[in-house]
């Protein structure tokens, strides 16, 4: 009795998630999946092929732009980390009490509003008649107005900024967990800061630098607004392409196949990022 | 001339925002000798630890390590190592990673490293061991290690901030007698700080007692056992029974004091005169303290408050009947007081020599 009402307990709680997992992550995937292997013949007529895969092996636009959007993402990740990591060394080494809480929700503030806000309040600063543009040419560095938006360099501020609180949340995390004695110990025995950061601190946070680059990563290649508004009509963003797919062209089956392909490439650059930082997937989201 | 001291505070005082945690600190530390620093927590022993080793500086006075002035010298530039309370062990190293890390900062060649980590951990009796992790070890192997880190760098001066303070007893035991015979063994002057008096009185050549950031007395755990030259001092190395009252009778160094309650006792001073009608307390250890069954002269008749049997330091608290004063006895273990229990009648005399007077309100 009492084994098959825990038993209906047990169901009961874990049928939310499976709902979950089942509905809206596995079922949508299926679909998408048959979509992007039919091939359209004919009006309303399809067949089972992996025409739309060679249609972005053939066309160099498409797989320019998906290693375009790879490399971009990478390289985001690499310099949200270096900005992100002295960051959260400051706050979880150099701060206690109401200073840490402080600069933890300043971190925090600018997420309380859309994506879509954030983006503008960076193309108010940086478009031609912008405030950094005003700025230059009122302390007469620059002789007429300069446009600072729609190239990478734009692209790439915008998506660091959108996502480095999620590089700082894990870095805190595992760097707070770090014992001073361990850096003191470090000083004690001859290191220097260098050496210190090098063979205690960063193997020290390697699960943390890994989860934020992990989550840093995901962001910015499926990132849709931020190359949209700030690299304008030529950002060539991945998700830009699938979404043109979709929507613009009515081509779904070439749009499900671009999905695919997205959840590929993300999934084999975690799995070849975290076989170089010699962690598990278990190992550093169990944090 | 005596040899240079190892180490030498010249009046260390070190002032926080709102205290001064350490206040015009002076000693030196003879070459190869075990120097503890007792006290209660709160007294400031971290913080002078902390200046000795480099992670703070002093607001003023001259710290000197083999004569020269360490003032203004970073943690890792100074010939001094410490073994931290938790020992800091790098978990992301293995042992002789561990104990290799201050060779590798010195640039010293790998070779050479590896020799002179196994050679230092042979001395602390863990050889093999260079490649196990920090997790594989049990907490007295840990401590070796710790220790072993550190003298691989052949400091001048060995720091430990109360590295037995995590252990279970047995082991704390252990250790006590182990870091001793590893001390003269290394030959390398120890500074070691503790609030258990045993550990200081057990291991150190020489012992400092430091209250509210100054030291109330420097000597021998013996002369601080014996010869304690303060209230605080004497309350807090051993155990001992403490009164308060006034002054009766002075006689030379012989005075009477009677307790608030009303109990006439005999002490004697040391450090400063007493007059009559002053204010003092006196100690009185329980092991001081003579017990009997009968009566004899000059002993006072006291009945039994209860036994706390804890082997051979078992205890006894009696309690005078006239005034209600109680007073801690340790029960000799010669089988003569084996059937005490509550209510029974003895009487207790001691030596008035064993009985220290200091002048003042306590605490």
């Amino acid at each position: 009795m009492t084994s098959d009402r825990s038993k209906l307990g047990f169901y009961l709680l874990l049928a939310p998630l499976l709902l979950w997992l089942v509905l809206l992550i596995i079922l949508p995937h299926i679909g998408l999946f048959f979509v992007s292997i039919s091939e359209k013949v004919g009006v309303r007529e399809y067949e089972t092929g992996l025409g739309n895969y060679a249609v972005f092996f053939n066309e160099p636009l498409y797989w320019r732009t998906f290693a375009r959007t790879a490399i971009m993402s990478i390289s985001t990740t690499a310099l949200t980390l270096i900005l992100g990591f002295p960051i959260a060394y400051y706050i979880a080494k150099m701060t206690r009490g109401r200073t840490k809480t402080t600069l933890f929700l300043m971190c925090l503030i600018p997420f309380w509003v859309s994506e879509l806000v954030r983006t503008f309040g960076w193309m108010i600063l940086l478009r031609e008649t912008g405030i950094v543009s005003n700025a230059l040419q009122y302390l007469g560095l620059t002789a007429g107005p300069v446009e600072f938006l729609y190239n990478d360099a734009a692209i790439m501020v915008g998506l660091v900024y959108t996502s480095i609180l999620f590089m700082i949340v894990p870095l805190v995390t595992t760097l707070d967990s770090l014992d001073d004695s361990m850096i003191e110990a470090g000083y004690d025995l001859g290191g220097t800061g260098v050496s210190i950061l090098r063979e205690i601190i960063i193997p020290h946070a390697i699960p943390g630098i890994v989860s934020g680059c992990i989550v840093v990563f995901m962001l910015s290649l499926g990132n849709y607004l931020t190359p949209i508004l700030l690299g304008g009509k030529d950002s060539l963003w991945f998700t830009g392409l699938i979404y043109t797919q979709f929507i613009t062209r009515f081509n779904w089956e070439l749009g499900s196949a671009f999905g695919f392909l997205l959840l590929a490439l993300s999934s084999g650059i975690v799995f070849v990022g975290l076989k170089l930082s010699r962690q598990t997937l278990s190992e550093t989201m169990g944090r | 001339m005596p040899a240079t001291p190892d180490l030498q505070c010249i009046e260390l005082t070190k002032d926080f925002s709102d205290f001064r945690a350490v206040d015009q600190v002076s000693f030196d530390v003879p070459p190869g000798s075990f120097f503890s620093i007792l006290g209660p927590s709160g007294c400031g022993k971290t913080t002078l630890l902390r200046m000795i080793a480099g992670f703070q500086f002093p607001t003023s006075g001259d710290l000197k390590i083999k004569g020269k002035s360490m003032i203004g010298v970073g943690p890792n530039k100074r010939p001094v190592s410490m073994v931290f309370q938790h020992l800091a062990l790098f978990p992301m190293m293995n042992i002789g990673e561990n104990v290799g890390f201050g060779l590798r900062q010195r640039g010293v060649n790998k070779t050479e490293i590896k020799q002179r980590v196994e050679r230092v951990l042979d001395r602390v009796g863990l050889p093999g061991i260079t490649e196990r992790q920090v997790s594989q070890l049990s907490g007295g192997q840990k401590q070796r290690v710790a220790i072993a880190r550190c003298m691989v760098l052949e400091p001048d001066v060995l720091l430990l901030d109360e590295p037995l303070g995590a252990l279970d007893l047995k082991l704390r035991e252990h250790m006590k007698i182990e870091l001793k015979s590893l001390q003269s063994a290394f030959n390398t002057t120890f500074v070691y700080i503790t609030h258990d008096q045993s550990e200081a009185l057990v291991m150190s050549d020489k012992i400092a007692v430091m209250n509210k950031g100054r030291f109330d007395q420097i000597g021998t755990a013996r002369e601080l056992y014996y010869d304690p030259n303060s209230a605080f001092v004497a309350g807090f190395v051993g155990d001992a029974n403490r009164f308060e009252g006034k002054i009766t009778a002075v006689n030379g160094d012989a005075v009477t004091m009677v307790t608030d309650n009303g109990s006439h006792l005999k002490a004697c001073t040391i450090t400063e005169r007493v007059t009559k009608g002053q204010h003092v307390q006196i100690f009185i250890r329980p092991e001081a303290i003579q017990l009997t069954l009968e009566a004899v002269a000059d002993a006072d008749e006291y009945t039994i408050e209860s036994v706390l049997f804890n082997g051979a330091n078992s205890l006894a608290i009696l309690r005078d009947p006239a005034t209600g004063d109680l007073l801690n006895v340790t029960l000799p273990q010669t089988g003569a007081f084996l059937g005490l229990g509550k209510g029974d009648r003895v009487y207790a005399r001691w030596e008035p020599e064993q009985a220290r007077c200091y002048p003042g309100e306590g605490r």
